[in-house]
This record gives C-alpha cells, sequence and structure tokens, in this order.
C-alpha cells in the first residue's frame, strides 16, 4: 500500500484533496463574509458588524461580488462531490437513527459512506438555497433594471433572499458546530487533509472499508 | 413645524388667559396637484433641479411631451404625459406632476435596512439622509410608486424631499413657487384636503367630470401629495398612478414575522448546539491503532 494515494505512508487517511480543500475554503470564507454582512443588513440589532466590515455601503457593495465568489465554489463542489451526495439505500436507515447520532451513540449507527446522510443534505441545502439566494440577489443587486411592470419581483426577491439566508444559517451552525466542537478530528480534514484510520473507520466506514479493498487489489 | 418654537403654552406671573393656548395648530404639510389646470409646462420641473443643484443631462425621446420615461435619482420631478382618448372619442391630453408622494406610512422606510437612512417629519415628510443611505436599494422594492432612484456614481438612492430645506424655513417647495396656473398649491393637509374636495366637486357640477375626484390613497396611510383627477376612477391612466398602493405584502412579512421568527430560530440554533455540547459533548474516536496519533488539529 505505498503507493496508495489515500492510505498515507505516515498511517493516516487523506480525506480532502488540496483541491477540495482549497475550494471548501473559497465557499467557507466568502459565506462568512456574506453571513456576517448579511446579519448587519437582516436586523437593526446587528446593523454594527457592517461598520466593522468598512461601513454600510462597502458591505453593500462587496455583498455580492462575495456571493459571486462563493456561488462559483458551489459550482464547483457540485462538479467535484455531486456524484458521491447521491441517495444510498442506507441513508433511510441512518436518518431513522439520528437519535443515537445526537446522542453519540455512532455504534448503534449503519455505516455511512465518504459523506453521510447529514453531510449530504447540507450540500444539497447549500446548493439549493445558493441558487436561489443567487437569483433573488440578483435582482436586489440591480434594482434598478428591473423594469416598473415586473416590479413585484422586487418584493418576492427581498423575502426570498430572507427566507434562504436563515435555511442556509440553520445548515451553517450545525455545520460549523460538528466541524469543530463536536466531530474532533474533523476541521484537521479540512485543514490539513487527513485523518486517522479509527477516525475513517468509525465516521466513515463503508468509505474507508472501499479504500482498504481498493488497496489490496491494486496491489 | 419651526412654529412649536415660538407657540406659548403657559407664561409666568401672568394674569389672564394664555394667548393662543390651546390652539390647534397642524404641522401636517401637503401639496395638492391639480391635474385639470396643469398645462404641462415643465416649470416645476426646471424649479426642482435649480433648487436642488443638479444640471440638466441627456435623456430619451418617448414620442411625447415627456421629459423622459420616468424620475431619474437626479431628476425629481417629472409631469409624466398620456394622450387618452376618451368614450366619445375625443382627446385629452392627461398630464401628472409625478415625485415622491410622502406616504404617512412610507414604503421606503419600512425597507430600508439602514439605521437613520430614512426619516419622517412630523410635518409628514419623508426624507434620505443620504449620508447613512447605504445604497441597497430596499427602498425601491418598498415603495409602490417607482419613486426612488439609485444613482450609479453616488451608489446610493436619491429621491424628492419635498423641499424639506425650504420647508423648514417657511418656505413652500420650489415646484409649487414656480408654477405659473396655480394648480400647485401648498399647505396643511386638512386645507389642501379641503381645497381639492371643493375642485372636485366644482368639477363633478360644472364641467361634466362625473367621475371627477381627489386621490389620497388610504392603502398608505394618505399622502403628503394629492390629486384632483378628473378621472378619480381610473388613476392608472395618469402615467400610472397606482390604483390601491400599499407597502408590498412580502416587505412587511420579512420586517416582522420573519425577522421574529429568523431571530428566535438563530438564538435557538446556537443555544441548542451549545447546550449540546453540554449534554453529549464531542464525537471522540478511540485510537487503537499506535501508528495514528488521534486528533486532528
Amino acid at each position: 500500500m505505498n503507493h496508495d494515494p489515500y492510505l498515507l505512508p505516515n498511517g493516516r487517511v487523506l480525506r480532502y484533496s488540496f483541491r477540495e480543500r482549497l475550494i471548501h475554503w473559497m465557499a467557507g470564507l466568502s459565506y462568512l463574509y456574506l453571513l456576517l454582512s448579511g446579519l448587519a443588513f437582516w436586523t437593526p440589532w446587528l446593523f454594527w458588524i457592517a461598520i466593522v466590515l468598512g461601513g454600510g455601503t462597502v458591505a453593500r457593495e462587496l455583498h455580492p461580488w462575495f456571493g459571486i465568489v462563493f456561488m462559483i465554489a458551489v459550482v464547483l463542489m457540485y462538479g467535484m462531490w455531486g456524484h458521491q451526495m447521491g441517495k444510498s439505500p442506507s441513508d433511510k436507515a441512518w436518518w431513522a437513527s439520528i437519535g443515537h447520532y445526537i446522542r453519540n451513540e455512532d455504534d448503534k449507527m449503519p455505516s455511512a459512506d465518504r459523506f453521510n446522510p447529514g453531510q449530504k443534505l447540507l450540500f444539497w441545502g447549500f446548493l439549493v438555497n445558493g441558487v436561489l439566494l443567487l437569483l433573488s440577489g440578483l435582482v436586489l443587486w440591480l434594482p434598478q433594471y428591473i423594469p416598473w411592470n415586473l416590479h413585484l419581483v422586487r418584493p418576492i426577491a427581498v423575502f426570498l433572499h430572507a427566507v434562504c439566508f436563515l435555511f442556509t444559517v440553520a445548515l451553517f451552525i450545525i455545520h460549523v458546530y460538528m466541524g469543530t466542537a463536536m466531530e474532533r478530528g474533523a476541521f484537521g480534514s479540512v485543514i490539513r487533509g487527513d485523518v486517522s484510520r479509527a477516525w475513517a473507520d468509525h465516521h466513515h466506514h463503508s468509505w474507508y472499508q472501499q479504500l482498504l479493498r481498493n488497496s489490496t487489489t491494486r496491489k | 413645524m419651526s412654529q412649536a418654537a415660538t407657540e406659548i403654552v403657559r407664561i409666568s406671573g401672568h394674569s389672564g388667559t394664555v394667548p393662543g393656548a390651546g390652539l390647534n395648530r397642524e404641522y401636517q404639510v401637503c401639496k395638492l396637484v391639480d391635474t385639470t389646470t396643469c398645462i404641462g409646462c415643465k416649470a416645476c420641473e426646471v424649479a426642482c433641479l435649480e433648487w436642488n443643484g443638479y444640471t440638466f443631462t441627456q435623456t430619451t425621446f418617448d414620442n411625447s411631451y415627456q421629459t423622459m420615461p420616468e424620475t431619474a435619482w437626479n431628476y425629481w420631478n417629472l409631469i409624466k404625459f398620456n394622450e387618452h382618448e376618451r368614450e366619445d372619442g375625443s382627446m385629452m391630453l392627461l398630464m401628472r406632476k409625478d415625485q415622491c408622494m410622502h406616504c404617512a406610512d412610507p414604503g421606503c422606510l419600512a425597507a430600508c435596512p439602514a439605521d437613520a437612512a430614512i426619516v419622517q417629519y412630523a410635518n409628514g415628510i419623508v426624507d434620505f439622509q443620504e449620508a447613512n443611505c447605504i445604497g441597497c436599494g430596499y427602498c425601491m422594492s418598498g415603495c409602490p410608486f417607482n419613486i426612488p432612484k439609485f444613482s450609479p456614481k453616488a451608489r446610493k438612492v436619491f429621491k424628492c424631499t419635498l423641499c424639506n430645506d425650504r420647508v423648514s424655513e417657511g418656505l413652500e417647495p420650489a415646484c409649487i413657487k414656480a408654477c405659473p396656473t396655480g394648480c400647485l398649491h401648498f399647505g396643511t393637509k386638512s386645507e389642501m384636503k379641503e381645497l381639492a374636495e371643493t375642485r372636485a366637486t366644482q368639477l363633478r357640477d360644472n364641467s361634466g367630470f362625473r367621475d371627477a375626484g381627489v386621490y389620497d390613497p388610504p392603502g398608505v396611510g394618505g399622502t403628503g401629495v394629492i390629486y384632483v383627477l378628473h378621472d378619480a376612477k381610473h388613476p392608472e391612466l395618469y402615467g400610472g398612478l397606482p390604483r390601491d398602493p400599499h407597502i408590498p405584502t412580502l416587505v412587511k412579512l420579512w420586517k416582522t414575522p420573519l425577522r421574529w421568527l429568523g431571530n428566535f430560530g438563530i438564538l435557538f440554533g446556537a443555544v441548542g448546539v451549545f447546550v449540546h455540547y453540554l449534554r453529549f459533548g464531542p464525537k471522540v474516536v478511540k485510537e487503537d491503532e499506535s501508528k495514528s496519533t488521534g486528533e486532528g488539529l
């Protein structure tokens, strides 16, 4: 298994390639800006965030551009991960035992593939909401180009943008919590790329077993 | 408004009644546009440019007398022309001075997310504070009259101020001062309303305009600019004046119920994951392989 691309010589497992990490952080950091500036525009209580981001006018000016960066990252993610995010037969059983997952009784969970159903939900949630945010965001970005006889599109965009924003915040809170505090090792995997073998076997059993099988056939 | 400073309520060491006490002074100002006596001379357009310090720029010819298709960020006052064919086949040139309506319930202000970018004064004037405007354009989505306009250069939104700077000094707005026919009037809301109703009655009784009436739409709580129309049943004929304007429902839903729901949801989520951590802690993988060193970071 010396030259296996996933089972690293130092005894660790490559979870995310450099390209995957780079695109993840392209999305992550642009989303962070979008979230902070978005929260500033969302409620007067948080308008002070706009001051920190260079003032309301600057935040308003940059927000759409970060949106474009974020959406490019989302499209790249779709190309990179879309085929691994399809439904698999064990997903239903996984969701059925979500209570065990929440209580950290992971031994009672069905084994997960490279991405578990929760991660798939995150992926599709961000993709669908991202597209809706992009469409409504374009209207909000350049409202002067929406002709007046189509002006009903503007309030629809205002509302849709806020609703989709809230969905992504829900996904974001869970994602960040799980990726940093809850799942030890996960944050390292998206920074340095590798995880321990035990981690791979524990969290993504099916994926790890497949790596092992591929490795033996390659030999 | 400035009159309030000279209005005496109590006087020290004074015998007898306080002169002027209990006086019911109305501060609500109003502009009355009588479309039936407008001749489309555009003196108001020029006065508006002059007073507010804008210069005339290139425009679009639309096969009509109208200066440009709609008001612009640096052109707040525009007479809208409509060649209207009546039922009997005769022609009427309907002219309406379009500008900010200064709604009692302003949609721009409701939609604006920037602190103090839009204010409403006690005299009813709705004014943009460009220093606080962030140029998001949400006011453009909240306005039912298509009034706020984005300046690509300033990256901010502009509109008619009802000459707030003049009115606060006791002067009438520039457009009123320039009008040569007297179709524009300025005064308190109740005075203007009364004058408008008188004129509408006159039109109905003496001039054969059975549907003449006053446009002061209740959907936005009434407006600081009211119109006398020959045909109040069809305000759309007057350059697309909306029949029943109101703040878009989705803007209202966004600003109140959705915001509270969202704030609650975000707080619930943030507290929820924290409580989860306290209760269940992290998912730690036991490293039974001595080679790998456990934690990722």
